[in-house]
């Protein structure tokens, strides 16, 4: 398989914060990764990274082969045209339409005529679930769920080669999570997206990844088929996917 | 406990931020010159920064005008100079208290407005969001409203100087007791277009003043609904005393030849 994503220690820190401490990834041509780990353990940090959101403060990043590490400007847009993302908290732009929200990319980086756009975003909402009724509310008329649903079809809308989710069930209801799960797998199996996933949800985890890598003290301490996460003979794996609060990863709570 | 380790640490802080200031400004003028523009929002834009800020400015405009007046008249009287009103008003307004004032309601509004909003689109990650679908956040966000305020301001001023020297014309003539088509003829006999157009240079100036550190506190602005707050002060202050400041600039270059 080739490789799409590869991260080979990549590094970054804020302040006297470390976060990433070498974190090294390949991430397959058509692959479904889930990246997994405790809150606060630098998931999101890690795949803004790839994105150029966050500059790593060492190591190097590849996209299908070529290195992005410290891309910017048009190249970096160009790169960039490549991806799809579903931000944690949605990330919609209020001061836009649902609609526009999701055709943004289609508008704004494609040059698509806004009629032909808007048909296009109503589509798309209609796969996550959402009726064209909501196309002209503004986001702030939306719930939490449906917020990142929107998130969802704007990542999508562009129909990109390479997708990240960051929590894409978190705040739905466990109907509508499993729809979400289903498109994330169809997209991914129709179309040969590759995509990368954040969860907590390990029913999700298990439904729509491949692979699923463990990120712990700011490196990948773990990864493997899905099929092995029960047998993965790791017991800071073990303890997270069963959530149990003994063990050896010690939450930082204070009493 | 070391005075001058504090200091020094002071002032470092303010170089580093001069330096990202003037990174952001020349980034912003660079993107301005590269296509695409983006006309729905520069609109939008002037709607917003000019329109809206009219009655604000006209009616600051109108009563400074008026008290102008009448400080111009009390002053004078001491001299037995009190004609000279029409005159001093005139020039008060076109070439310092129109621009100034004007520049400081709207940064009051403006400036604060922006770094508001863009302030809140940072901290819920829409700006990395506008990024991540292949659209550059300075392009976006800062140029439309640059170019909206270097455009609005010398309108706003414009008509602020009109709106200001009737205001110094209503008390002129309703109080003290000024015959009206001799101090419109004394007005206009007396106003050069220099002075005008000195006022509307420094107009633009102030506009460009005033969305710049609105753009620049919002893009800059860190946590949450705290952090947005801090930027808001933050760009309505900076812009505040950048304006005085470059005001009392271009006034040395403008009059003095
Ligand atoms: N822009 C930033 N400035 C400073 N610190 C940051 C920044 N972004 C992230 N961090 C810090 O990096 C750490 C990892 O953050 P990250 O968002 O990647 O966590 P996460 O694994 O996604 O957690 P969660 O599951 O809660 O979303 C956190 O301690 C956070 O405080
Ligand atoms: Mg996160």
């Amino acid at each position: 398989m080739d490789t799409k994503i590869e991260l080979q220690g990549v590094k970054k820190r804020f302040g006297q914060k470390v976060v990433l401490d070498g974190v090294d990834l390949k991430i397959g041509k058509g692959e479904s990764v889930v990246i997994i780990g405790g809150s606060g353990s630098g998931k999101s940090v890690t795949i803004k990274s790839v994105l150029g959101i966050v500059r790593p403060d060492a190591g190097k990043i590849y996209v299908d082969g070529k290195e992005t590490t410290h891309l910017h400007g048009r190249a970096r847009e160009d790169v960039l045209k490549k991806f799809g993302m579903l931000f944690q908290g949605a990330a919609l732009f209020d001061s836009l339409p649902v609609w526009e929200n999701v055709a943004f990319g289609l508008i704004q980086g494609r040059g698509m005529g806004r009629r032909k756009a808007k048909d296009i975003a109503i589509a798309k909402l209609a796969k996550v679930g959402l009726g064209s009724e909501v196309a002209n509310l503004s986001p702030s008329e939306l719930s939490g769920g449906m917020q990142k649903r929107v998130g969802l079809a704007r990542a999508i809308a562009a129909d990109p080669e390479i997708l990240f989710f960051d929590e894409p069930t978190t705040g739905l209801d466990p109907i509508m999570a499993d729809v979400i799960n289903d498109l994330i797998v169809s997209t991914v199996k129709d179309l040969g997206v590759t995509a990368v996933s954040i969860t907590h949800d390990m029913v999700s985890a298990r439904k729509i990844s491949d692979r699923i890598a463990m990120l712990y003290k700011g490196k990948i301490i773990w990864q493997g088929p899905t099929k092995d996460i029960d047998a993965s003979g790791n017991e800071y794996v073990d303890q997270f996917i069963h959530g149990r609060a003994d063990g050896p990863i010690k939450m930082e709570v204070r009493g | 406990m070391n005075i001058f380790a504090s200091v020094g640490r002071l002032f470092l802080l303010f170089l580093a931020e001069v330096g990202r200031l003037t990174r952001f400004t020349f980034s912003s003028i660079t993107s301005i010159v590269r296509p695409p523009i983006y006309w729905r929002l520069l609109v939008q834009q002037i709607m917003r920064i000019g329109w809206f800020s009219l009655p604000v400015v006209g009616l600051t405009a109108f009563f400074t005008g008026g008290a102008l007046a009448l400080q111009i008249f009390i002053g004078g009287n001491r001299y037995g100079a009190e004609a000279i009103v029409p005159q001093i008003v005139v020039l008060g307004i076109t070439r310092e208290l129109g621009p100034v004032i004007a520049g400081l309601m709207v940064a009051g509004r403006v400036a604060a407005a922006i770094a508001a909003e863009i302030g809140t689109m940072r901290v819920t990650e829409q700006i990395d969001a506008l990024t991540t679908l292949s659209t550059n956040p300075v392009k976006y966000l800062v140029v439309p409203r640059l170019i909206a305020a270097v455009i609005t301001m010398p309108i706003l001023v414009g008509i602020a100087d009109a709106i200001g020297v009737f205001g110094g014309y209503i008390v002129a003539t309703k109080s003290l007791n000024f015959n009206g088509a001799v101090y419109l003829k004394n007005t206009a006999d007396f106003v050069t277009s220099h002075d005008v157009m000195s006022g509307l240079v420094k107009a633009a100036v102030f506009g460009f003043i005033i969305a710049l550190m609105g753009c620049y506190s919002g893009f800059n602005s860190k946590g949450g609904a705290q952090g947005v707050g801090t930027a808001t002060t933050n760009a309505v202050v900076s812009s505040s005393i950048l304006i005085l400041a470059a005001n009392y600039l271009l006034t040395s270059i403008l009059f003095t030849s």
